[in-house]
C-alpha cells in the first residue's frame, strides 16, 4: 500500500498549543505564552520587511484558494495618504467548514495580534472582521478581545508608541454564504446587498469603500504572528515546498475523535483518521472531502493523496479549507449530494443565471433520483446542466455547487442507478446517525 | 442602439480579431461591441450601452484567448462575459459563431434562463417584441429539457398606479434597477430574497416586512378621494429618525379632483413611488416583467404601425416612436436620439397623450348661433366667412389681439405670426399665455432669437459648472435633468441652483443651492457666489420660467455670461416657445429675430411677405391685450391653445374673453376659451399633423403626421382663414410655414437692445414661490389616471421659523393656507430648510391652482395662516 518513504507526519500545535488552558481566550492568557511578542517585534520593522517576511515564508491564503498572502498584500498601490483597509473573512459557512470558528473562541488574540501587524505592514489603519452572524458566542469573543487589546495599548492611538494608529471594527454579517465571497462581503460591509462585485477593479485596487484592501482569511491572518516570531524559515520548513506551513484540519463525520487536527500541510488523510482513533467502528471509509463540499469528493483510494494544494489538485480535487468530512459505508451518497445542493440552491444570491436557475434546477432533479423517480439518462442531464454552470456563474459559488454532485456521479454513479432500480433508496439512514441503533 | 463613442481618431485604438476577423476599436470598448461593429451579433439581457456593465445575465458569454507576457495568445479557461471584458491588443475571441463552447454556454445560460419563465408570450405585452423571445428562437434549443416545477408568483404587482410587474417572467437581468440607480436616481424597486426566490420588489413593508409608521394616509384610489375641498387638521405622528433628508410633511390632504387609479407603492423614504422616469424601466425590460397599466393587453406589436414623433410636452424636444392601431395612438415610447434624449424620455412625454382623444374633442367648426347664443357645428365654409367676417369688424373696431399660445409648431406659430401682421395688421401678438415681462421679451429678441442652434445637451454635458437660474430642470425639462445627471454621475460635473430651497432633483444632481428669495433672482446671480459657480471656462447658465417673474434677472444673466465667459441658454417650460420666438409670435419681433422696431426689418419682412408695409407700432405683449381687450379697446381676439387659468391674472383673462366683440378660438378640444368664442375652429393635435418643434437647445425637432386624419393645423387653418378675408399668406401645406421661415434667414441687422434693468422691488412680507411639477392639472395630461397616480403630491412650503411663527408646533401635522384679496389654497405644511418668509406652493397641482386662485406669481406678497387659524404675514 503506503512505501513510507516520507517521515511520519505528526501535529505541530502553534494556533491551538494554548487550548486545553484555563481561559485560553483572555489577553492575560496569551500574553502569558507569549502573545504580541511578534506584534513589538514587527513595528520595529519597516512595512516592506513584514510584508517580506510573510512573503518568504511561503504562507498562502487559508480560505481555500491558497493565493500567497505576502504576494497579495504587495499589490496594495503605494500609499496616497487616504484609507487602506484589511478586511478580515469570518465569514465561515461551507458546509463542514470549522475551523476559524473554534479557533476564534479559543483564542482570539492570535487574530488581532495578526491583524495588528498586517495593518502595519500594509500600512492601514483600520481592520475590518466579517464574523458569520450566526455565531453570537464567537461575535461577544472578538468583541471582548478587541476590548481587551485596545485597553493594553496594542489597539488605537499610537499603538505600543509606535506613532501608529491601528483599530479593528468586528462587524457581524446577517446570514448569507456568499457573503464569504470577498467582494460579496465588501458590498455586505459597505451596508449593500450582498453579491459579487464585478472584477477588475480588484479590492487591492478598489476594495472597501472604493479604497485599497486587503481581504485575507482568519486563519492567514492568525498565522501571522507565528512566522514573524519564528521567522521566515520556520515556517517555510514546515509542510510542502510549495504548500509551506501547517493548518487545521478539521475533520467531521464518522471518525472516532472528530476535532481539529493543527499539522503541516501534506498531511495525509490516512494519518489523520489514524490521530483521530480511526473510523467508527466497524465501519470503512466511503467517501470524503477534503475541503469542504464544494470541493470534489474523494474515496478510500485518496487515502494517501497528501492534503497540500498542489497533491489534491492533481488528484482532483481542492485543497479548500481543509475541512475534512468524512463518510461510511452507511451514508448514501445522493442524499449527502441533494443535501448540499439544496444548502447552494438556498444560498445561491440570485445575482447570475447559471447559479440562482441551475441550482433550482439540480435540486429537483437529485430529489427525483434519491426518490428513485425518472430514468438514467438523467444522470447525463445532471451533468449536462452542471457543465453549463461549471465556469460558466458570475463567481466560485455556482462552481462549486457542481463539485458534489459531477464528483459523486464520477465515482458513484452505480449508487445512483440503484436507486432508479429499487424505485428508492436503498439505504436507512438511521444507520448513519450517531444514535444508531440506540432503538434498534 | 446609441453608441456614444467618442470619435475613433482621437482616441487610441486597439487591435482584436474576433471570429477571425480583425476589428480595431477605441480603448475601453467591450468585447459585445467590437462584435457589433463587425455585425456579430452576440446574445444578451442584462448589457445595455447607457448602463453599467453588470454581467448578470451571463448571457453574452464568448472564449477568449489574450497573449500572455512572451505574446502567446493563451485561452482563458472559462467562457467570458463579453458584455464586461474590454478590448485589449491582440486579443482572440470565438462567439457563438465559430466556437462550440461559447455556442454551448449561450445555449446552456438561455435554457436555464427558461425554466422559470412561464413561456405565456400568447398573452404578453412583450410577445413579438421581446428579446428573450427573439433571441430563444435564435439562440437557444427548440425543446426545454426542463420537466421539473416552475417557480410562481402572485400575479402582478403594483408598483406605481402605473408600472407592473409579473415577477414569474422576470429573468433579474437588473436593468430596471440599474436604470433606477443609474440613470433617474429614483431607486424605487431593487432585488430582494435571494437565488431562485430572488425577484424585484418595491420597498413596501408587506415585502419587506418591516412596520412603516406613516406620517399621511397614502390615499390615491378615486374612490377615497372626497371631493371636499376642506382638509382637516390630523394628528398623525411623524417619525423624527427618519433622517433630515425627507421631506417633513405634516398635515393631511385635501382631495384633489383628479382622477387617479389604484393604489400608489412607496419609494424607499416611505413616500409614494413617483419617478417622473418610470417607463423606461418598461421600456428596456427584455421581457414582458415590467408593463405598463395604461397599455397592458391592449395590443399586440406585431399590429402596430409605428411612426416617429417628437414629444409635445416641454421644450427639451425628446424624440418619441408613436405606436398606434386603427387610428388610435396605442403608446408612446421614447426614440433613440444621441443628440437629445439618448433613448430615455419622461412618464409625461410617455403616456400623456389621451388629452386629444377625449370626448371634449373638436371635430366640427362652431359658431354661435345669435338668437340662442349656442355654439352650433356648422360646415367649414359657413365658419370660415362667419371668422373673416368678424375678425375683419373687429380689426376696424379697434383691432384684433392675438394669443398663439406656447405649444405650437414652429410652422403654425409662424403662420399666427403672419396672420397677425398681414391680415390683422398688428403687432399685438404674444405667445406668452404665462407669467411674462417686457424685459424677458428683451431679453428673447437679444439673445435667444435668431440664435440657431446654441448650447446642446452635449455641451451641458461636457460643461464643467452648470448654474440653473430659476429652473427646476427635473420638473420643468426632464431630458435636461437626465442628462446633467449623467455627467454628473461621471465625476466632475458641477450643478448650482438658483432657487429658495433645494428640490430633490437638485439632491440627485448631488448640487449646490445658492438660496434666494423669489424675486431676488437678479441680486443672486451678481453674487460672488454665482460668478464662482461659474467660473470654470466652458460653464454654462440656464435661465428658467423663473426668471420672467424677477426684475432684472435677465440683465443679470446676461453681464455675468459677459464677466465670466460662460453661456447662456434659455429653457423655456413648453415644447413651443422657442419656435414661437423664431416665428415671431412676440410684440416686438418679427420673423428670424427681427426687431419690429428696426425700418429695416420691417421693409425686409414686407418684401418677403409681400405687403406694402408691416404695422410699426409696437405691440401689446399678453397682459396688455388682455387688459385692452377688457377694456374695450379691442375688439376681437384670436386664440390658440391657451388655457386661461395659465395666464397671470385668469379672471382679468375671463374677463377680456367676455368683454371682447369677437372671439375666434382655434383648439383641438372644448376648453375654457370655447365658452366666450363666437367662433370655434378645431385643429389638429400633435399626431394628426406633421410639423417641427424647436427645442430649448434651438435644434429643429421634425415629425411626420402618424395618424390618417382630416384634422388641420393651426396653419392650414389660418391659411384659409386669410383666403377668406381675401390675403393670401401661402401657408397650406403642412411644412410649409416651417419652410417659409428657413427660407427668410435670421436676421444679420442690429440685435434688439439688451433689457434694461429694473430695480429690485422690496419684498411682500411673506413671498410666494412657485413653479410647476411635471405631472399636475395640465390639461394635456389629462384622461390618463394612471399616470396622475404618480404625480408627487402638492404640499406647501416653509421654513421651519416661519411655521413656527405661525404656531405650527413640532410633530404636530398642520396644514396652512396661502391666502390674499384674490382668494386662498390650503395645502399640508412640509417644512424645508428654505429662506424665512418665503411659501413655496405648486402652480398647478391638485388642490393648488395659485394663478386661478391667488392670480399671483413669484415674488408676490402673499398671507400665510395656519389652516383655521390665527393670520400671518400681511
Amino acid at each position: 500500500m503506503t512505501e513510507t518513504v516520507r517521515e511520519p507526519v505528526t501535529l505541530t500545535p502553534v494556533l491551538s498549543k494554548h487550548w486545553n488552558e484555563a481561559e485560553s481566550w483572555t489577553l492575560e492568557s496569551y500574553e502569558r505564552n507569549g502573545g504580541y511578542q511578534a506584534l513589538r517585534k514587527a513595528l520595529a520593522m519597516t512595512p516592506e520587511d513584514v510584508v517580506g517576511a510573510v512573503k518568504d515564508s511561503g504562507l498562502r491564503g487559508r480560505g481555500g484558494a491558497g493565493f500567497p498572502t505576502g504576494l497579495k498584500w504587495s499589490f496594495l498601490p503605494k500609499p496616497d495618504g487616504n484609507p487602506r483597509y484589511l478586511v478580515i473573512n469570518a465569514d465561515e459557512s461551507e458546509p463542514g467548514t470549522c475551523k476559524d470558528i473554534p479557533l476564534m473562541m479559543a483564542t482570539p488574540q492570535y487574530l488581532i495580534e495578526g491583524a495588528i501587524i498586517t495593518c502595519h505592514a500594509i500600512r492601514a489603519e483600520r481592520a475590518f472582521i466579517y464574523l458569520r452572524g450566526e455565531v453570537v458566542h464567537v461575535y461577544r469573543r472578538l468583541l471582548q478581545a478587541v476590548e481587551e487589546a485596545r485597553a493594553a495599548g496594542y489597539l488605537g492611538e499610537n499603538v505600543l508608541g509606535s506613532g501608529q494608529n491601528i483599530d479593528i471594527v468586528v462587524h457581524a454579517g446577517a446570514g448569507a454564504y456568499i457573503c464569504g465571497e470577498e467582494t460579496a462581503l465588501l458590498d455586505s460591509l459597505e451596508g449593500r446587498r450582498g453579491q459579487p462585485r464585478l472584477k477588475p477593479p480588484f479590492p487591492a485596487v478598489a476594495g472597501l469603500y472604493a479604497r485599497p484592501t486587503v481581504v485575507n482569511n482568519v486563519e492567514s491572518i492568525a498565522s501571522v504572528p507565528s512566522v514573524i516570531d519564528n521567522g521566515s524559515s520556520w515556517f517555510s520548513g514546515l509542510g510542502t515546498a510549495k504548500s509551506a506551513g501547517f493548518g487545521f484540519f478539521s475533520l467531521s463525520g464518522h471518525v472516532k475523535r472528530p476535532g481539529q487536527y493543527e499539522a503541516p500541510l501534506g498531511i495525509t488523510l490516512r494519518e489523520l483518521i489514524d490521530m483521530a482513533g480511526g473510523m467508527r467502528e466497524g465501519h470503512e471509509l466511503k467517501f470524503w472531502t477534503p475541503g469542504g463540499s464544494s470541493t470534489p469528493m474523494f474515496t478510500a483510494e485518496h487515502l494517501d493523496v497528501p492534503l497540500d494544494f498542489e497533491s489534491t489538485g492533481a488528484a482532483g480535487s481542492m485543497l479548500g479549507t481543509r475541512a475534512l468530512q468524512i463518510f461510511d459505508e452507511t451514508v448514501c451518497v445522493v442524499r449527502a449530494v441533494l443535501r448540499w445542493t439544496e444548502f447552494y440552491a438556498h444560498e445561491s444570491c440570485g445575482k447570475c443565471t447559471p447559479c440562482r436557475e441551475g441550482t433550482y434546477w439540480l435540486v429537483q432533479v437529485l430529489r427525483q433520483l434519491e426518490n428513485g423517480q425518472g430514468q438514467p439518462s438523467d444522470l447525463d442531464r445532471l451533468l449536462d446542466i452542471c457543465d453549463n454552470i461549471l465556469g460558466r456563474s458570475f463567481c466560485a459559488l455556482g462552481d462549486g455547487a457542481t463539485s458534489p454532485i459531477s464528483s459523486s456521479v464520477q465515482h458513484f454513479r452505480d449508487e445512483y442507478l440503484r436507486h432508479l432500480d429499487e424505485g428508492g433508496c436503498p439505504f436507512d439512514p438511521v444507520k448513519s446517525t450517531l444514535f444508531a441503533g440506540v432503538n434498534a | 442602439m446609441t453608441v456614444t463613442e467618442p470619435s475613433k481618431t482621437a482616441v487610441d485604438l486597439v487591435t482584436l480579431t474576433i471570429d477571425g476577423i480583425e476589428v480595431s476599436v477605441p480603448k475601453g470598448t467591450l468585447l459585445i461591441r467590437a462584435a457589433e461593429e463587425l455585425g456579430i451579433a452576440i446574445p444578451r439581457f442584462c448589457d445595455h450601452p447607457l448602463l453599467a456593465p453588470a454581467g448578470a445575465c451571463r448571457q453574452c458569454l464568448v472564449e477568449v484567448a489574450m497573449p500572455d507576457r512572451e505574446g502567446n495568445v493563451r485561452p482563458m479557461p472559462k467562457p467570458q462575459a463579453s458584455c464586461t471584458m474590454t478590448a485589449t491588443p491582440g486579443m482572440v475571441v470565438k462567439t457563438q459563431l465559430t466556437s462550440p463552447v461559447s455556442e454551448k454556454a449561450q445555449r446552456g445560460v438561455m435554457e436555464l434562463l427558461l425554466i422559470n419563465h412561464p413561456l405565456d408570450c400568447p398573452v404578453c405585452d412583450k410577445g413579438g417584441e421581446c428579446p428573450l423571445q427573439n433571441q430563444a428562437l435564435a439562440n437557444g434549443q427548440g425543446e426545454s429539457r426542463f420537466t421539473e416545477v416552475k417557480r410562481t408568483f402572485p400575479k402582478p404587482i403594483r408598483i406605481s398606479t402605473q408600472v407592473l410587474l409579473d415577477r414569474e417572467r422576470c429573468i433579474l437581468c437588473q436593468r430596471c434597477t440599474r436604470f433606477s440607480k443609474e440613470i433617474a436616481g429614483d431607486p424605487f424597486i431593487d432585488l430582494q430574497m435571494r437565488g431562485a426566490h430572488q425577484q424585484i420588489g418595491t420597498f413596501s413593508p408587506g415585502v419587506l416586512d418591516f412596520h412603516v409608521d406613516l406620517p399621511y394616509p397614502v390615499v390615491r384610489t378615486s374612490e377615497e378621494l372626497e371631493p371636499t375641498v376642506e382638509s382637516q387638521t390630523q394628528g398623525s405622528t411623524k417619525d423624527e429618525s427618519r433622517g433630515a433628508s425627507h421631506d417633513h410633511v405634516t398635515g393631511t390632504y385635501a382631495a384633489d379632483g383628479i382622477a387617479t387609479r389604484g393604489e400608489a407603492m412607496l419609494d424607499e423614504s416611505g413616500q409614494p413611488f413617483a419617478s417622473y422616469f418610470s417607463g423606461n424601466t418598461i421600456q428596456i425590460c427584455p421581457v414582458g416583467a415590467l408593463t405598463g397599466a395604461a397599455y397592458r393587453f391592449r395590443a399586440r406589436p406585431f399590429d402596430l404601425v409605428s411612426s416617429k414623433g417628437v414629444c409635445e410636452h416641454c421644450a427639451g424636444g425628446c424624440a418619441l416612436r408613436v405606436d398606434h392601431r386603427r387610428g388610435k395612438v396605442a403608446r408612446r415610447l421614447a426614440a433613440e436620439d444621441s443628440a437629445v434624449n439618448e433613448e430615455w424620455n419622461c412618464d409625461k412625454g410617455r403616456w400623456a397623450f389621451t388629452w386629444s382623444t377625449g370626448a371634449d374633442r373638436l371635430t366640427h367648426p362652431l359658431v354661435r348661433d345669435p338668437e340662442t347664443g349656442e355654439l352650433e357645428p356648422v360646415s367649414w365654409p359657413y365658419a370660415l366667412e362667419v371668422a373673416a367676417k368678424g375678425l375683419l369688424k373687429a380689426r376696424e373696431a379697434g383691432g384684433v389681439g392675438v394669443l398663439p399660445g406656447g405649444r405650437l409648431t414652429v410652422g403654425d406659430a409662424y403662420a399666427y405670426a403672419k396672420f397677425a401682421r398681414v391680415v390683422l395688421r398688428t403687432n399685438d401678438i404674444d405667445f406668452r399665455s404665462r407669467a411674462h415681462s417686457a424685459e424677458e421679451e428683451a431679453f428673447l429678441s437679444h439673445a435667444v432669437a435668431g440664435t440657431g442652434l446654441g448650447v446642446t445637451y452635449a455641451a451641458l454635458e461636457a460643461a464643467p459648472s452648470v448654474l440653473l437660474a430659476g429652473l427646476e430642470a427635473e420638473e420643468e425639462a426632464a431630458s435636461v435633468f437626465l442628462r446633467l445627471r449623467k455627467s454628473v454621475l461621471k465625476g466632475s460635473k458641477k450643478v448650482y441652483s438658483i432657487a429658495p430651497w433645494a428640490s430633490r432633483g437638485l439632491i440627485k444632481l448631488s448640487g449646490s443651492l445658492l438660496q434666494t428669495v423669489p424675486g431676488q433672482e437678479a441680486t443672486a446671480l451678481g453674487s460672488a457666489a454665482a460668478a464662482e459657480a461659474v467660473a470654470e471656462p466652458g460653464s454654462i447658465i440656464l435661465l428658467g420660467p423663473r426668471l420672467t417673474e424677477s426684475p432684472g434677472a435677465y440683465q443679470a444673466a446676461l453681464a455675468l455670461a459677459a464677466s465670466s465667459g460662460a453661456r447662456l441658454a434659455w429653457v423655456p417650460r413648453r415644447a413651443g416657445e422657442r419656435g414661437a420666438v423664431e416665428a415671431g409670435a412676440l410684440p416686438g419681433l418679427l420673423p428670424g429675430g427681427r426687431p419690429v422696431s428696426d425700418p429695416a426689418a420691417r421693409v425686409d419682412m414686407a418684401a418677403a411677405w409681400d405687403v406694402e408695409s408691416l404695422p410699426s407700432q409696437p405691440g401689446r405683449d399678453a397682459t396688455r391685450i388682455v387688459d385692452a381687450a377688457a377694456a374695450g379697446v379691442l375688439a376681437g381676439l384670436l386664440v390658440g391653445g391657451v388655457d386661461p387659468d395659465d395666464m397671470p391674472d385668469p379672471a382679468a383673462a375671463r374677463a377680456a374673453l367676455e368683454t371682447a366683440s369677437f372671439v375666434v378660438s382655434l383648439e383641438v378640444r372644448a376648453s375654457a376659451v370655447t365658452a366666450y368664442a363666437d367662433v370655434v375652429l378645431p385643429v389638429a393635435p400633435p399626431a394628426e399633423k406633421g410639423g417641427t418643434y424647436l427645442n430649448w437647445e434651438g435644434r429643429h425637432r421634425e415629425f411626420p403626421q402618424a395618424l390618417t386624419s382630416d384634422a388641420l393645423s393651426d396653419g392650414e387653418v389660418l391659411d384659409s382663414l386669410a383666403s377668406e378675408v381675401g390675403v393670401w399668406i401661402g401657408l397650406r401645406g403642412e411644412l410649409s410655414g416651417t419652410a417659409e421661415l428657413a427660407s427668410l434667414g435670421r436676421w444679420e441687422g442690429a440685435k434688439a437692445d439688451r433689457p434694461e434693468h429694473h430695480t429690485v422691488p422690496v419684498a411682500g412680507t411673506t413671498v410666494l414661490s412657485t413653479w410647476s411639477m411635471l405631472l399636475d392639472r395640465g390639461r394635456l395630461q389629462d384622461g390618463e389616471p394612471y399616470l396622475a397616480g404618480t404625480a408627487h403630491r402638492a404640499v406647501a412650503r416653509m421654513s421651519p421659523a416661519t411655521a413656527a411663527q405661525l404656531g405650527v408646533q413640532k410633530g404636530i401635522s398642520s396644514n396652512v393656507t396661502v391666502f390674499n384679496d384674490r382668494g386662498e389654497i390650503t395645502l399640508p405644511l412640509a417644512l424645508t430648510p428654505m429662506p424665512d418668509g418665503v411659501v413655496w406652493l405648486p402652480s398647478n397641482s391638485p388642490g393648488s391652482p395659485v394663478r386661478s386662485k391667488l392670480a399671483a406669481g413669484n415674488g408676490d406678497a402673499v398671507s400665510v395662516r395656519l389652516a383655521g387659524d390665527q393670520l400671518m404675514g400681511a
